[in-house]
């Protein structure tokens, strides 16, 4: 056998045991959500049905109807759109801030901020979710204002913490930026000065546009965090029908619509585990698809911008 | 000589100061008013008792009594405790390492790279939040874990049996069964540690390598003398992310144990009391890990 066959073969052995890995991996990263669609499809007898694995013998799309109805899903829908918009925003514009400040200036305290930052992120959100509810609950700004303000239940805290850099995550965001600024050249705002451009007139129309893949980045995790989240909006929003609540509460909805419907029919044994897997299932599913189709869409950015901002350092 | 002129220009180290301050001022006053703040009454709420009316809100001095609750008397803190502590020290190795492969594999050229990066950082996406809390309880979920244990012959007994028959010592065989089993998860948990690994990779210069060819190193010897070195900084990143991520999943057993103490257990005192307790033991680790990589990492000047 002469050396360059047997390179090749050692080359095609390779990516043999290359496609296989990577088939195994994507099966394992795929599998949950085939396994929630097969799922949500199926009527509650397919799931009684131990023969019944994968494909539904009666699939039905009655589960998302239910679901649909009881999540008010477009509204639910509609409200937590406007809200991972509207944080994502403000956590870009102040961390894109905070970020270009500790990237770019040699201040007494820079490296104090940076690592509180940084501690920001060590911090558990569960640790001081108490103490920010009653925060927020009686607002006095440390006893600033005279009668405390109520801000729960409206957006004001959202506002509040994405506007300030101190919202969910936002600490990453802030590494994210600080080490992007950080990769740019000097002479671009050495540049701007010397033609008479002021501080902030050189950060928003000299190094924003240049910034955009680390901008991308930052609002796409701060969008998809605040979409999923769970914590902050149950907390801040009680009562009130986003995705997460909406999701959360839909499962017994569905239930004692149905309980109130046929009070006569014997519904024993059918509003079990198995009727409830149904019904959530179809839910996780309704919640992820508007993530799963914005990440088709801008999925060539994420990774490639992520590469490029060399979040490395 | 005009001595009053001096005052309207600004030096450059003054810009640099007034600019460092401005921008950076909306995260200071967010770190105190939303951060400092309530982590201070978070301390001082895990030595009281919380009473909570319409129109305000009471404190009761319990001094450490939320503390002798939560780890002498509570039935399932101390082992939940344990328990949490335990997965992360199986899992932060299996994650690292996964997703080290992972990248150095993404990093390769082949066919349908483009299809399986974006696989792969699909459960960053998917995986948080609701979806998790929901799936604990999840029935056909909990179904599919049961049939994927009995029907593989890489899991539970008959995998424990072939490495016992294989007369390795006991504590590897468990550890080795637990890893198997863990896969799914820790594949799942492995997106974002997969990008800054990639992201690593590709900011090393191909110069180097390069170079490293026409001085006749192998591959082997390429990666273990360049790459591993130049990515030790990510591998103290990553373990700081994986730690932190853990400990603030829904889904992480004791998370759930604390807010439920809260909502419907012992009262806020004794879950405040608990997160104290929980926080100081990954502020400890992640110390004891700081100080255990960050003489041992590369830094390329």
């Amino acid at each position: 056998m002469s050396i360059a066959m047997r390179e090749r073969l050692k080359k095609t052995f390779y990516s043999l045991l290359r496609t296989v890995l990577l088939i195994g991996i994507c099966y394992v990263i795929l599998l949950p959500i085939i396994h929630r669609l097969s799922t949500a499809l199926m009527s509650i007898e397919d799931l009684y049905d131990q023969s019944v694995r994968w494909i539904p013998r009666n699939p039905t799309l009655r589960n998302f109807r239910l679901v649909w109805e009881h999540m008010d899903y477009v509204r639910s829908l509609g409200r937590t759109f406007f809200l991972s918009a509207f944080t994502s925003a403000l956590n870009l514009a102040a961390c894109a801030m905070v970020g270009y400040g500790l990237a770019r200036f040699r201040f007494p305290g820079s490296g104090i901020i940076f690592g509180l930052a940084i501690f920001t992120l060590v911090v558990p959100p569960q640790l001081i979710m108490v103490p920010m509810y009653l925060n927020f609950r009686f607002f006095n700004l440390l006893g600033l204002l005279r009668e405390p303000i109520n801000l729960i239940g409206t957006y004001w805290p959202f506002a509040l913490m994405s506007g300030t850099a101190t919202g969910f995550r936002c600490g990453l965001y802030i590494f994210i930026m600080r080490q992007f600024f950080r990769g740019m050249p000097k002479a671009l705002e050495e540049a701007a000065y010397i033609d008479g451009a002021g501080l902030f007139t050189t950060f928003i129309r000299v190094m924003l546009p240049g910034a955009v893949p680390g901008l991308l980045v930052t609002f796409l995790f701060s969008f998809v965090w605040q979409w999923n989240d769970y914590l902050y909006v149950t907390q801040f929003m009680p009562g009130q029908s986003f995705l997460p609540q909406a999701l959360e509460g839909a499962a017994n909805k569905v239930a004692r619509a149905i309980d109130e419907a046929d009070a006569l029919a014997s519904t024993s044994g059918f509003l079990d585990d198995h009727f409830y897997s149904l019904i959530n299932n179809a839910g996780m599913l309704l919640v992820i698809v508007p993530l799963l189709i914005l990440y088709l869409f801008l999925q060539r950015y994420f990774v490639e911008s992520i590469e490029r901002t060399g979040i490395v350092g | 000589m005009r001595p009053q002129r001096k005052h309207t220009y600004v030096t450059f180290s003054q810009m640099q100061k007034i600019g460092g301050f401005l921008f950076t001022l909306p995260f200071v006053v967010g770190f105190i008013l939303f951060f400092a703040y309530p982590f201070i009454q978070a301390i001082i709420l895990s030595f009281n008792e919380l009473v909570l009316t319409s129109e305000t809100f009471e404190l009761q001095w319990r001094g450490l009594y939320n503390y002798g609750y939560a780890l002498q008397v509570h039935p399932e803190f101390s082992r939940v405790f344990t328990e949490v502590l335990v997965k992360l020290a199986t899992e932060l190795p299996l994650i690292l390492g996964f997703s080290f492969f992972a990248a150095t594999i993404l990093n390769q050229n082949f066919r349908g790279r483009a299809l399986v990066r974006m696989l792969f950082f699909l459960p960053v996406i998917l995986g948080s939040g609701v979806v998790m809390k929901l799936e604990i309880n999840d029935y056909s979920q909990i179904m599919l874990d049961a049939v994927r244990q009995s029907s593989s012959v890489f899991q539970g007994p008959a995998l424990q049996a072939m490495f016992e028959s294989a007369r390795l010592p006991d504590g590897m065989v468990e550890y080795i069964v637990s890893a198997i089993e863990s896969l799914p998860a820790v594949i799942r948990a492995s997106g974002v540690q997969i990008l800054i690994f990639l992201a690593g990779l590709q900011s090393i210069p191909r110069e180097i390598y390069e170079a490293a060819d026409v001085e006749g190193a192998t591959p082997w010897e390429q990666f273990w003398l360049i790459t591993f070195p130049m990515l030790t900084p990510l591998i103290l990143t990553n373990t700081v992310y994986t730690i932190v991520d853990s400990f603030t999943a829904m889904n992480n057993e004791l998370v759930i144990l604390i807010r439920e103490t809260m909502l419907r257990g012992a009262g806020y005192g004794v879950s405040m009391a608990m997160a104290m307790l929980y926080f100081a033991a990954i502020t400890l680790i992640l110390i004891i890990v700081f100080a255990a990589l960050s003489r041992r990492v590369f830094y390329h000047v």
